[in-house]
């Protein structure tokens, strides 16, 4: 392979090294933090997908070394590739969060709010995305968009309302599948993701077009309604799949498993594309070799009670003491010592009234 | 009488057909091009005449030219623009209609100088009528040696193809003609990479207007520099302006860019004044998504001095007092004309031309289509009026395609201007349905501060 | 199922033989052009799913090519379309009265069709013929400068264009 050269970039004031050919938001994921800029259509895995849903936009401040010269508009950084010397600023500037608020805003208007009935909630771009940059109250005074709701086959339900045209699921048909069966259809404020005429969408990979989805415009039908998904604790495993790599996470309560997932990585982007067979049949734990708990990002909702080391089936066996060779862990300080509240030899339940400070005078007697 | 050096034998009869425009002149230019000139000297003569792109943005065409990339064995094309679909607009269907040999002869120029062998007229599809006067023209042109296989003999090939597209106005932005011409929908690509890198079919490929590859034939009669003297500044040659709305005369017209917009309007060479013995309300000078003018600023600049028709004096001021001079589409209103009503039917052809491809676009032409039409009909509130403002500045600039912008401008500048009519409409709701708010002051001399 | 005749076959090869090898879906907006002008101007979604195997690219392509343009009829329509354009331009000369005009002589809204099946109504945007307001698009050619007399005339004349052919 021949040496690419590396351009630098500096990006909210930060620098970094990257191959020729890595656009902005590579770059700036590199950096990763909040530098890097949101992207609800840019797929990496998808040839194609970005430059559409404009929340990506940044300020590119000085064009390159040779050419300083500052770009005029906000530019798509899932599209814009790097120059060296290239100065981009993303969190840094008013106009980018000028600009991503309008975009938010206008994601936002005909899109239907129903998060506490929608099964993508909890892990849904759109309600991060809101949550950062958007508003408490609607300008949009008027009856919002809405579409039937379409089956895609038995197992995939597309809810046309919540889509933001992404076209990530028509990328994802088209390179995954022989043969692309869904589409946009109509154009406009009007377009929707549909199939012209009632179809199922029948092949292998079909199904990640759920994973792709930011929203809950496609959903998982056997797990619909099923749960919400910050109940549910999610386990890498994997099982000897012919057609797909069998690397999933798998979303369990107790030891019932709820739904079956391709693994996303940081930026939500799914690492090995998994099968129909993996996703929609097998839901037994005997199916599947459980590997550990999936780390999620701790800001997630789906965090709260995820503690890694009691989920599912796997019991950590490194305790503290068989990782210290025996030695009791040193603790910093003794709260009892310090604490007249919690003293262990008062039982308050036993007290009928509320605990005075007193009883803890005369037990301290 | 102005220098005429497209239309001057519009008027001819016979003009449609071969033998006629031949008889007339025609092809003069084909035979001195591709038997005295290699392209890059058809490409410098191109530059030397300062031609700027006719269809709206006003790139220079010889510098656009000049971008085309030429790797070894890929072939190169080039597609005339002919989705003329800015309201207001309508020269390319006039001379198309006229003088089809005309453009047929600036094509076979201009692919010989980027070395299309195979070049496509892009139409829209409403001029159903004028592909066939166009194929009739490519058919006899083919059969007098014009066109197809060594093409007077020079070793040069060349075939036009008429394509129909089928309603989208987003089509006539480049890259959105080139995947509808590849038989697709209408969704602008993301630049870069340009078209004269990566265009139709992947291949490298120019996109020019009618008006501006027609040009080219005056260009290369009379040689680049003898038509850089024509016009004034950066402003070079004839440019085809179509005039409606409440004139007396409506019409398409050649003009050499050195007179005002006041002769213009009120002589009788041209829009032969304001129909019906009425005034000057305002004016759209260049195709419906330029920034609308009141009659004051239009006629003369902010800085007092007379307003002209060409590319600097129409944006003279930027967008604070100016506009443009886009596709040549001129709208004139006269003193009944509601500017809430104009500017509502505009967000509506917009919303409904939007391709739906990114979200500031889709959702926001909508947006302020409703809330125009609720402030026209009487159901409007005074900080809709700020809202229309902020939701078309988060439009603009942040669109994958001009759609955006062009959706933004005359919601901008109606209100700009006109701002005392948006909240007449809104305090008084019945009054508005029942009439026009009128003149104002907006043909009043503007103040110029000292 | 209806299929192009020999001459309409003779113009799809035509027009397929402007493109490169490989590239017929390039012809696809011709193509639908001509299966609407062929099979009662609309494109059902079995002539879709026709073109599409002419072209050999899937159905789905077409579907998402037919319903982004607003020329192609997906139902169908009047023997006679008048699309009456609505826009600025047209706006400020009287496009409004026209539109309401039509509709109340032949007693429908735009976007309907009389219940004999001769009339259709739509309103359209922007057609490229601002100097010669108001206007509407009949079959392949331009009515111009319409007035109320004129669409009478218009009327009459589509009236007796049908029993004529009948």
């Amino acid at each position: 392979m021949s040496e690419q050269p590396l351009f630098k970039v500096t990006i909210d004031n930060i620098t970094v090294e990257v191959p020729a050919g890595t656009t902005i938001l590579n770059a700036a994921r590199k950096i990763g933090g909040d530098v890097a800029p949101p992207a609800m259509c840019y797929y990496s895995k998808l040839e194609g997908s970005g430059g559409k849903c404009r929340t990506c936009l940044v300020e590119v401040s000085k064009g390159s070394e040779k050419d300083p010269r500052p770009m005029p508009k906000l530019v798509a950084s899932c599209r814009t590739t790097v120059m060296d010397g290239m100065e981009v600023k993303n969190i840094t500037s008013d106009r980018v969060i000028d600009a991503r608020n309008g975009v938010v805003e206008f994601l936002l208007i005909n899109h239907p709010l129903d998060c506490p009935v929608c099964d993508q909630a909890g892990e849904c771009h759109l309600q991060d995305l809101s949550y950062e940059h958007g508003k408490a109250g609607t300008r949009y005074e008027f009856q919002r968009r809405t579409f039937k709701k379409h089956d895609l086959g038995d197992k995939i339900q597309l809810h046309m309302t919540r889509c933001i045209l992404c076209y990530r699921c028509v990328f994802t048909a088209d390179q995954l599948t022989g043969k692309r069966e869904h589409g946009i259809l109509d154009r406009g404020d009007h377009a929707e993701i549909a199939t012209y005429i009632e179809k199922n969408l029948d092949n292998e990979f079909i199904g990640n077009v759920i994973d792709v989805c930011p929203v809950g415009a496609l959903t998982d039908k056997t797990f619909r309604f099923k749960n919400r998904v910050w109940f549910l604790k999610p386990v890498d495993a994997h099982r000897d799949c012919k057609t797909c790599s069998g690397k999933v996470t798998l979303w369990n309560r107790g030891d019932e498993v709820y739904r079956v997932t391709a693994r996303k990585d940081q930026w939500g982007e799914v690492e090995d594309w998994i099968c129909n067979t993996c996703r929609f049949d097998k839901k037994q734990t005997s199916d599947w070799v459980i590997e550990g708990p999936r780390l999620i990002d701790r800001h997630s909702v789906i965090a709260q009670g995820h503690y890694a080391g009691t989920v599912g089936t796997h019991k950590p066996t490194e305790t503290f003491e068989a990782v210290h060779a025996g030695r009791q862990p040193k603790l910093l300080m003794d709260i009892h010592s310090i604490s007249e509240v919690n003293q262990p030899n008062i039982t308050l339940s036993q007290l009928d009234r509320p605990a005075h400070s007193t009883d803890f005078n005369h037990n301290k007697d | 009488m102005g220098v005429k050096l497209l239309l001057e034998k519009a008027h001819v009869p016979g003009i449609r057909f071969f033998e006629t425009y031949r008889k007339e002149g025609g092809y003069q230019a084909v035979e001195k091009a591709l038997k005295q000139m290699d392209p890059a000297a058809i490409v410098e003569e191109v530059k030397k005449s300062g031609l700027r792109g006719r269809g709206g943005a006003g790139f220079p065409a010889g510098m656009k030219w000049s971008f085309i990339a030429k790797p070894e064995g890929v072939p190169r094309h080039l597609v005339c623009n002919a989705d003329e679909s800015e309201p207001g607009t309508f020269k390319d269907r006039y001379l198309m209609e006229f003088l089809p040999h005309l453009l047929i002869e600036g094509l076979i120029i201009s692919s010989f100088a980027l070395g299309s062998n195979d070049t496509y007229i892009y139409i829209r599809g409403e001029y159903a009528w004028i592909v066939d006067i166009l194929e009739q023209a490519i058919d006899e042109a083919k059969a007098n040696g014009f066109l197809g296989k060594n093409i007077l003999g020079t070793g040069f090939d060349c075939n036009i193809y008429v394509q129909r597209g089928a309603g989208a106005y987003i089509c006539g932005e480049e890259t959105a003609l080139i995947e509808s011409l590849e038989g697709k929908r209408g969704n602008p690509r993301i630049k870069p990479p340009f078209p004269a890198i990566e265009g139709l079919w992947k291949r490298p490929t120019v996109v020019n207007n009618v008006e501006t590859l027609a040009a080219v034939v005056p260009i290369i009669n009379m040689g680049g520099d003898e038509y850089a003297k024509i016009g004034v500044g950066r402003s070079t040659g004839t440019k085809l302006i179509s005039a409606c709305g409440n004139i007396n005369k409506p019409g398409v017209y050649e003009i050499d860019m050195t007179i005002s917009v006041e002769e213009f309007i009120y002589s009788d060479e041209y829009c032969g004044g304001i129909a019906n013995g009425k005034r000057l309300k305002a004016c759209i000078p260049g195709g419906s998504s330029v920034p609308i003018l009141p009659a004051n600023l239009l006629l003369k600049t902010a800085k007092g001095e007379t307003r002209l028709m060409n590319y600097e004096s129409l944006s003279d001021g930027g967008f604070a007092t100016g506009s443009m001079m886009g596709s040549g589409g001129f709208i004139v209103l006269d003193e009944d004309q509601c500017i809430v009503k104009n500017t509502y039917t505009l967000a509506r052809f917009y919303r409904h031309e939007s391709c739906g491809q990114c979200s500031p676009c889709r959702e926001g032409t909508g947006w302020m289509e409703k809330i125009l039409k609720n402030i026209d009909t009487g159901k409007g509130k005074m900080s809709d009026i700020d809202l229309l403002w902020d939701i078309q500045r988060k439009i603009e600039g942040n669109t994958i395609c001009p759609l955006g912008d062009a959706a933004a401008w005359p919601v901008a500048a109606a209100i700009r201007h006109f701002r005392d009519e948006f909240e007449w409409h809104v305090n008084h709701p019945e009054d508005a349905q029942k009439r026009n708010y009128g003149l104002a002051h907006y043909a009043d001399p503007i103040h110029v501060p000292a | 199922m209806s299929k192009f005749n020999d001459d309409q076959l003779k113009e799809f090869s035509r027009l397929v033989a402007r493109y490169p090898e490989g590239k017929q879906k390039s012809a696809l907006l011709p193509v639908l052009h001509l299966a609407q002008d062929s099979f009662g101007g609309w494109l059902s979604a079995e002539t879709m799913d026709y073109v599409a195997e002419l072209l050999q690219i899937s159905p789905i392509e077409v579907y998402e090519v037919a319903t982004f343009y607003s020329m192609y009829n997906l139902k169908p329509i009047g023997k006679h379309l008048f699309e009456v354009c609505q826009t600025g331009p047209c706006m400020i000369n009287g496009s409004d009265d026209i539109i309401d005009y039509i509709g109340t002589k032949l007693g429908i809204k735009p976007g309907e069709t009389t219940t004999d099946g001769m009339f259709s109504l739509k309103t359209v945007e922007c057609l490229g013929a601002c100097g010669y307001a108001p206007m509407m698009q009949l079959g392949k050619h331009y009515r111009e400068h319409l007035t109320k007399e004129k669409v009478d005339a218009i009327i009459d004349e589509c009236r007796k264009n049908a029993a004529a052919n009948n």
